[in-house]
């Protein structure tokens, strides 16, 4: 009976969504804010019972109900993360500076050597190593053309980007070998893009033929 | 004509483009599947898995990915229960945790896993560096509780696995930026097997860390799907959604190609 009633909600609730095709409507609007409502509901309880409770709560009520005392050093990064409420009260507002500074400091210090290090270390010997490669004889004739061409495709786009020259004689040249590299990348994530939108369409629509149509029948 | 071709009113598209769906979805129509290379490696790196073995998968997307993540997570799953892989499932993403536990859960019931033993259910935790990071040292510093609240001390399974040290491939399924953190923070930092299953919609972005080996296999979106039901030879979701999905890419090709004859006749007229 409660599945009943679900796949009816969800068949009506995608009709909803699905009549902004025709034109924006309440049913359309009703459906989206539905949405919106649910998604930060469900999220902000979810974070409550798998991140503040068993971080923040569950330690302290210990410390304090069982004389964990250890527990207690929670108060700290607890007390700096309520600072961020201080917005709310116009005159301790510039205290939100504070864990504001230490998130950023702490994320980019995590951030910074291993983003270099995936990013952009590695990409630059990926693209080189081929050449090793074909130094030493390991690779075929299509492995080593594609080698040279992806050299190409990074060399030309980085230059199509390199904006302290003006981009005439070689090295216009060169950043419109660029832009066909970008073009087939744009190419490449156009159709996989569509391919994406229309598997979103599929399971809607076997959703609305076997799930809900295929309950009534 | 060329004038109203090029005003048509995309409402005209929508309708043409819900046929093609329609259509041969009601005449169970179907086309072979080839499988790429990236899905194969993750395929072929999960089969040499030896019995025993530990997979940690992410299900790091929402519903609004549902249709092309969870048939790749479906299939991955089978493959893992039926060679007695031990599954780990987790997300950095709320809307993930309702979606992987129920996953988890029907998979198992079909092929006969029992939890704690075959597969374990860690669920969400807010803060996904923090989570990968702290995963490395120990995944109880993170976790000290699965997603039903019982300590992981209690779950048999969880006894010999202490980090990443035990975990023998992750699998990332994303609909968003988590493939990047777990290269950046898991690969790089803790030397990681990485393999990614991602929406059609971030798949290119996805193909530089695929070609310099810091994922070892990358399957797209319900092609991906499809192509493992190919190799683990079950057919199921992936593999009827791209049989469909080749008549809407026909259609969307016929569209582009008709929309550039008429604009350049439309040019030349101008001119």
């Amino acid at each position: 009976m409660w599945e009943l009633i679900g796949i009816w909600i969800a068949a009506l609730l995608t009709l909803c969504i699905y009549s902004f095709l025709y034109r924006d409507n309440p049913f359309y609007r009703f459906a989206e804010h539905l949405f919106v409502g649910v998604s930060v509901g469900y999220g902000i309880v979810l974070t409550i019972h798998q991140g503040f409770i068993p971080f923040a709560w569950n330690p302290i009520a210990k410390a304090v109900t069982q004389q964990q005392l250890v527990g207690l050093w929670r108060l700290i990064p607890i007390g700096i993360g309520a600072l961020f409420f201080t917005r709310l009260i116009p005159t301790h507002a510039w205290l939100i500076r504070y864990p504001i500074a230490i998130l950023i400091g702490v994320g980019s210090g995590l951030a910074i050597p291993n983003v270099m290090r995936a990013d952009i270390f590695q990409q630059v010997h990926g693209t080189l190593v081929p050449f090793a490669q074909i130094h030493a004889g390991e690779l075929g004739p299509f492995q080593i053309f594609g080698a040279i061409l992806m050299l190409i495709g990074v060399i030309s786009t980085l230059t199509y980007f390199f904006f302290s020259v003006e981009h005439r004689g070689a090295i216009g040249g060169v950043s419109k070998i660029g832009i066909v590299f970008l073009m087939i990348g744009f190419g490449s994530a156009f159709g996989n893009t569509v391919m994406g939108r229309v598997s979103l369409l599929i399971q809607r629509i076997d959703f609305l033929l076997n799930g809900w149509l295929g309950s009534l029948f | 004509m060329i004038e109203k071709l090029m005003n048509i009113d995309r409402r005209i598209v929508f309708i043409l483009v819900a046929l093609a769906v329609i259509i041969p979805s009601l005449l169970n129509v179907s086309f072979p599947i080839t499988v790429s290379q990236p899905t194969r490696s993750t395929y072929e790196y999960i089969e040499a898995m030896p019995p025993g073995s530990t997979l940690m998968i992410g299900f790091n997307y929402g519903p609004s990915s549902f249709a092309e993540l969870h048939p790749m997570a479906k299939a991955v799953i089978h493959h893992c229960f039926s060679k007695k892989i031990r599954v780990i499932g987790m997300t950095l993403l709320a809307e993930g945790a309702t979606l992987g536990d129920k996953m988890l859960k029907g998979v198992a019931e079909e092929t006969g896993a029992v939890y704690g033993e075959d597969y374990v259910y860690l669920g969400f935790r807010p803060g996904a560096t923090q989570v990968l990071l702290g995963m490395g040292t120990a995944i109880d510093s993170v976790y000290e509780a699965d997603y039903a609240k019982t300590p992981l001390a209690e779950i048999p399974m969880m006894a010999d696995i202490t980090n990443y040290e035990q975990i023998d491939l992750v699998l990332d399924l994303a609909s968003g930026s988590s493939t990047e953190w777990w290269v950046i923070y898991t690969n790089t930092r803790y030397n990681q097997q990485i393999a990614a299953g991602v929406t059609g919609v971030i798949v290119s972005q996805m193909y530089p860390y695929l070609q310099t080996k810091q994922l070892i296999g990358l399957m797209p979106g319900l092609l991906g799907a499809a192509e493992y039901e190919k190799l683990i030879g079950k057919p199921a979701k992936g593999t009827e959604g791209m049989s469909i999905q080749s008549f809407a890419h026909l259609l969307v090709v016929a569209l582009v190609i008709l929309g550039n004859i008429a604009f350049f006749i439309q040019r030349r007229q101008s001119e």
